[in-house]
């Protein structure tokens, strides 16, 4: 951009600072949405649709001995019954792995089971019926004969190959990585003071409020599938289907309309979707499936469940060295496709430790397959892991050394100008500001005022205690998050904006909406950028027909990636938009300005011209134009950040609770959040977004677990018996910001999505450890339920 | 989860409905509230050829004082036992253990009768039944007949009533203002079937503790009557050496199986302190309409 088109009102510095963005805009979608207006997969009704249900293997692990539908076959409304050899036909199998996840190893993965199913949940066949109702009727008229098999559900069973799970890998690995920075046996030998603790985290997953789903649509006559999706990545989902179902890349067509929550569990492929658009191919007519509530829980995505030993050492005065880890995890039978079930523990050995300054690092992690449902990416993907790890460490520690847990951050935390700072492990910040937070954070809870609370309380027999949280955060990945390991999966997203005849504005963004205001925050970034109100703008996502190529959301990367991608698309359209006016005025150009939805001269900011009226001239008649000048009102411009691998992001978050010693319950008494997600768009939006992941932390902390038996059998597949944390149980959370701009792009903004579920399960755990050290007990096995709390307390 | 095909009555009047049921047998399911059977009936777990809709039979509902007792309809919702103003008056207990249950919205919907007719050892209903010596009165082809609560709720889902029967009324004996009642629950979240809970009556005389009753949710296959833990209480001072016999008079009063989270061993000692911090309570007051643990 030459400095011509920059003029003092609107230069690239300035823009952004006026009308939009940083304001609370509420969002113009959630009047639709509250009104029950919105559009969900369930809501559409095509002619001729027919359902499909899933029976599942009631078992961990079994052999298919024979199948037999004839029964089923005759139950009232059964269209077609497929199973997995018919399915396998049309619908190529995947293996679940990345070149840049060295060794990672998964089975080829089918979308129903073929000789054998590998957990309780995963889908065997496929009952097609006019009603979900009369297909839920005919599944039971299924016969299988099963011949049980050994179930795998314990890791460190599955560790040591008992027995091996796929015969054909040699033992139960998927996938492990070790990083040493060397030295580290001789720095812990010689250290002050070592401290070590083993943690574990439960199994468990993310509730989408809108189960999964998926209405797959064949037209035989053009051999093209429109596939309705409640999906975050429509493009890796229209490149996915069209590749595995032999479709052309340009007949294929994917559309999310409202996404009722997603988390990351709505970013993967799933066995039974592939099967529903094969099936759809396979009938030649629309074709439905919705996850109810239970198959939801035994099919989605599960994620965590991990054990990790972790090892710190320090100097007397309270000087960290390094940290020494060892993280097992446990991701069911498959390596989940096309992300992987790597990553979570990848991300554990790339992030623990990441807050502090220290010189040495080790770490070791192992992924193991086993019986249980697969594990894969949700909500701040490793993070929760790693911050619990790194804080629950540090705080015993500083407890060791009788060092003030805020004290000892202070000591440890990398210093705010320090950066770009880079770890022994590769790792590289561009800015961050631990102190800053860290202090606003002291400040905004009273540190001071409540640890004169907690002296008090404990005279009286009643423990409370604080619990502090530092974490980094991954956000805004480039492509070597997914693409450099050759998944295609895009890292680069497009914005398409044009000028309507009327003056109105549409934006057109790769990037999806699944309740969390990406849209609004576009509309916000395309009204400032090219001067225009935002009930004028109107965004849409969601339709690979129709939005520029792109990766979707997750990573924290919406507003960040996307957002960069409104801003540049909206410089260049409010350019042409200039262009246009100067020709239509026939004035010099650098004399104009956009603002208010007008052209303006831009010293007396007299308005000169509407945009309506450009529209209308540009569009209706442009033979008053001068000869030669051809308009052009819409542009796509594409962003993909490249200087770093992430934009990392940094904050602190401190929760203050109450343990009853004689029920082992856990009362929340206040949460704190202050993070730095660089610019902060919409306010509203970003405290929605750490309220909700705050919400999801604690759930971890506290309630939620995807509960096995011995045979793999989950045992709280409901949410009677899954304990979702409710708002009942909620403390306040109050969040504030420092803003570290990021300046990889001009916008500045980097991700906010998953910093709240990041680091409050340890804000929660180092809580209740506080609370608990006058009575000398501490936990360490998440979720902390008041039988676990009471063991600790030697109650029970 | 769609429930399998079923056929459904509205019948108008008690009689018709046990005319059905006395027809259909055990392939038949009376539905009030629907807050359990719903659930039950979309997982599959029950799947009736017939379901008698009660809920539209005049007279099961409302709450009246009857000389010495207090009549709840069957069909009485949770929430209109919890807004009555008769029972706040008569029977503190109900008024104080109604929050506990669900949610509002569901509260909205359950009846006491269903509640009694399911008898899950998780629910406050039929402890508090328990706790106040209520009785049901239940209907059949053969007449009316009135149960004790006492004698009512044989095993775990196992009652006294028969699949063609059904529950019309429960009836409260009047809670005289001399004695005042706790109901006391620990749940790990509002509304969630409780882990271990408690309905406590008894009369303060000279700090002495007269007419015990102490019922029990949660803490075994039925609702328990910790009747050696009452006989523990009765006539003396709570001070530490009698709580310490009531609660050792516990292990013999209940029956807890483990739950998901929580096993045999933790809900017994959750309930010696709930026991404990009942009757501390009851000494400070009583009476308080919200009673949390
Ligand atoms: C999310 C959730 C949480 C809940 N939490 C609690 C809780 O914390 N505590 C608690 O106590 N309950 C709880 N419940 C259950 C709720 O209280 C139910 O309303 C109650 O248990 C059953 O009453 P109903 O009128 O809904 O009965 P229905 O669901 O209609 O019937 C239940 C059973 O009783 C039989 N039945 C009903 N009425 C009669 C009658 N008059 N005569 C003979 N048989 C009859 C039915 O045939 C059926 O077998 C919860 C329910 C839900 C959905």
């Amino acid at each position: 951009m030459s400095a011509r088109d920059e003029l003092p009102v609107q230069g690239a510095e300035q823009t952004l600072t006026r009308g939009h963005v940083g304001s609370p805009d509420p969002r113009p979608n959630a009047r639709r949405l509250l009104q029950g207006r919105g559009v969900y997969i369930d809501d559409l009704r095509l002619p001729r649709l027919a359902h499909v249900v899933f029976l599942r293997s009631p078992h961990a692990h079994a052999r298919i001995v024979r199948v037999d539908s004839s029964r089923a076959r005759q139950a009232p409304g059964v269209i077609a019954i497929f199973d997995g050899a018919t399915i396998a036909q049309v619908c190529k199998p995947w293996v679940g792995v990345l070149a840049h996840l060295k060794g990672i190893r998964s089975p080829t993965q089918y979308p129903l089971a073929m000789e054998r199913a590998c957990w309780q949940g995963e889908p065997v066949i496929a009952v097609v019926a006019q009603t979900r109702a009369q297909g839920e009727d005919a599944r039971d008229l299924v016969e299988i004969e099963w011949e049980t098999l050994p179930a795998l559900v314990d890791m460190d069973d599955a560790l040591a190959g008992n027995p091996v799970l796929h015969p054909e890998l040699g033992d139960n690995i998927c996938f492990q990585r070790e990083v040493d920075t060397g030295g580290i046996d001789q720095v812990f030998a010689q250290a002050d003071i070592v401290v070590e603790e083993t943690f574990h985290f439960g199994r468990h997953t993310g509730v989408c409020p809108e189960g999964r789903a998926i209405l797959a649509d064949y037209n035989a006559a053009e051999h093209s599938l429109t596939v309705h999706h409640a999906t975050q990545a429509p493009h890796m989902m229209h490149d996915i289907i069209s590749r595995h179902l032999d479709i052309p890349e340009a007949n294929v067509r994917v559309i999310c309309h409202d996404v009722g929550g997603a988390y990351g569990i709505k970013v993967h492929v799933y066995p039974d979707e592939m099967c529903t658009a094969a099936i759809a191919m396979l009938l030649r007519r629309p074709v439905k499936f919705q996850a109810d509530r239970m198959e939801s829980f035994v099919s989605d995505i599960h994620a965590r469940e991990h054990k990790a030993t972790v090892r710190l050492a320090a100097t007397k005065d309270g000087r960290i060295l390094g940290f020494d880890l060892h993280d097992l995890t446990a991701i069911g039978p498959y390596s989940v496709y096309p992300r992987t079930s790597g990553i979570e523990g990848n991300q554990v050995v790339n992030l623990t430790g990441g807050p502090y300054r220290h010189s040495h690092y080790r770490a070791r992690m192992q992924a193991v397959f086993t019986n249980k449902n697969v594990t894969c990416q949700y909500r701040a993907v490793g993070h929760p892991i790693a911050v619990a790890i790194t804080e629950g460490i540090v705080d015993l520690a500083a407890q060791r050394l009788n060092i003030d847990p805020a004290e000892f951050r202070r000591r440890n935390l990398i210093p705010d100008d320090a950066y770009p700072y880079a770890f022994p492990s590769g790792i590289r910040f561009e800015k961050l500001s631990h102190h800053q937070c860290l202090e606003r954070l002291l400040a905004l809870m009273n540190y001071e005022g409540l640890r004169a609370d907690q002296a008090q309380a404990r005279e009286r027999g009643c423990y409370r205690g604080i619990g502090l949280a530092a974490m980094i955060e991954v956000t805004n990945p480039s492509a070597a998050f997914y693409g450099v390991g050759g998944a295609r999966i895009s890292s680069q997203d497009g914005a398409t904006l044009r000028l309507e005849p009327t003056g109105a504005l549409t934006v057109l963004c790769s990037v999806t909406e699944q309740g969390q205001g990406t849209e609004t925050v576009f509309a916000q970034i395309a009204a400032d950028t090219v001067g225009i109100s935002m009930d004028k703008v109107r965004v849409i996502t969601g339709d690979t027909a129709t939005t520029p190529y792109g990766g979707g959301t997750w990573g924290s990367r919406g507003a960040g990636i996307g957002g960069e991608a409104v801003l540049q698309s909206g410089r260049a359209l409010r350019a042409n938009i200039l262009e246009a006016a100067a020709a239509i005025l026939a004035c010099d150009r650098a004399t104009l300005e956009v603002a208010n939805d007008a052209i303006v001269d831009r010293l007396s900011l007299r308005p000169l011209l509407t945009l309506a009226e450009l529209g209308r001239i540009c569009y209706y008649r442009p033979d008053t134009l001068p000869p030669g000048f051809q308009s052009e009102l819409m542009v796509t411009r594409h962003y993909v950040p490249r200087d770093y691998a992430f934009a990392f992001t940094n904050g602190i978050q401190a929760s203050w609770v109450e343990v009853d010693t004689e029920t082992g319950f856990v009362k929340l008494l206040g949460h704190w959040c202050v993070e730095d997600c660089g610019t902060v768009i919409n306010p509203l939006l970003v405290d929605e977004q750490i309220r909700g992941g705050v919400v999801q932390g604690i759930g971890a902390a506290l309630f939620e677990e995807c509960c096995y038996d011995d045979a793999g059998q989950m045992l709280n597949a409901h949410l009677g018996d899954y304990l979702v944390p409710m708002a009942g149980e909620m403390p306040d959370i109050v969040c504030a910001h420092v803003q570290t701009p990021t300046h990889t792009s001009e916008l500045g903004a980097k991700g906010a999505g998953e910093a709240g579920t990041a680091g409050a399960p340890a804000a929660v755990m180092n809580a209740i450890n506080d609370a608990l050290v006058p009575l000398e007990a501490r936990v360490t096995a998440q979720p902390f339920t008041p039988e676990r709390i009471l063991a600790a307390l030697g109650r029970v | 989860m769609k429930p399998s095909a079923f056929d459904y009555v509205r019948p108008s009047s008690v009689d018709e409905a046990i005319a059905h049921l006395e027809q259909f047998g055990d392939r038949a399911k009376v539905i009030a509230g629907g807050q359990t059977l719903m659930a039950t009936l979309n997982m599959r777990l029950s799947a009736p050829e017939l379901l008698v809709d009660i809920g539209r039979i005049p007279g099961l509902s409302g709450i009246e004082v009857r000389g010495s007792l207090v009549s709840i309809g069957a069909l009485t919702t949770h929430r209109e036992i919890e807004r009555s103003a008769l029972l706040a008056r008569h029977v503190p207990l109900l008024t104080q253990a109604a929050p506990h249950i669900a949610h509002a919205a569901i509260r909205n919907s359950g009846t006491i009768g269903g509640s009694i007719a399911f008898a899950d050892p998780a629910a406050e209903w039929p402890a508090c039944c328990l706790a106040l010596d209520a009785v049901i009165v239940i209907r059949g082809a053969g007449g009316e007949r009135r149960v004790p609560a006492r004698n009512y709720f044989h095993n775990l889902y196992e009652t006294d009533l028969s699949a063609t029967e059904i529950i019309t009324a429960i009836e409260c004996p009047i809670t005289p203002p001399a004695r005042r009642s706790v109901f006391l629950e620990l749940a790990r979240r509002q509304g969630d079937y409780a882990i271990v809970g408690l309905a406590l009556l008894a009369r303060i005389d000279a700090d002495k503790l007269h007419e015990v009753a102490l019922a029990f949710v949660g803490a075994g296959p039925t609702p328990m009557l910790a009747t050696t833990a009452m006989t523990a209480l009765e006539g003396r001072t709570p001070d530490a050496e009698t709580l310490h016999a009531a609660r050792e008079a516990l292990t013999r009063d209940l029956d807890p199986g483990p739950d998901l989270y929580t096993s045999a061993a933790t809900k017994r000692h959750l309930a010696g302190v709930l026991l404990g911090r009942a009757i501390a309570q009851l000494m400070s007051g009583g009476d308080q309409t919200h009673g949390t643990a």
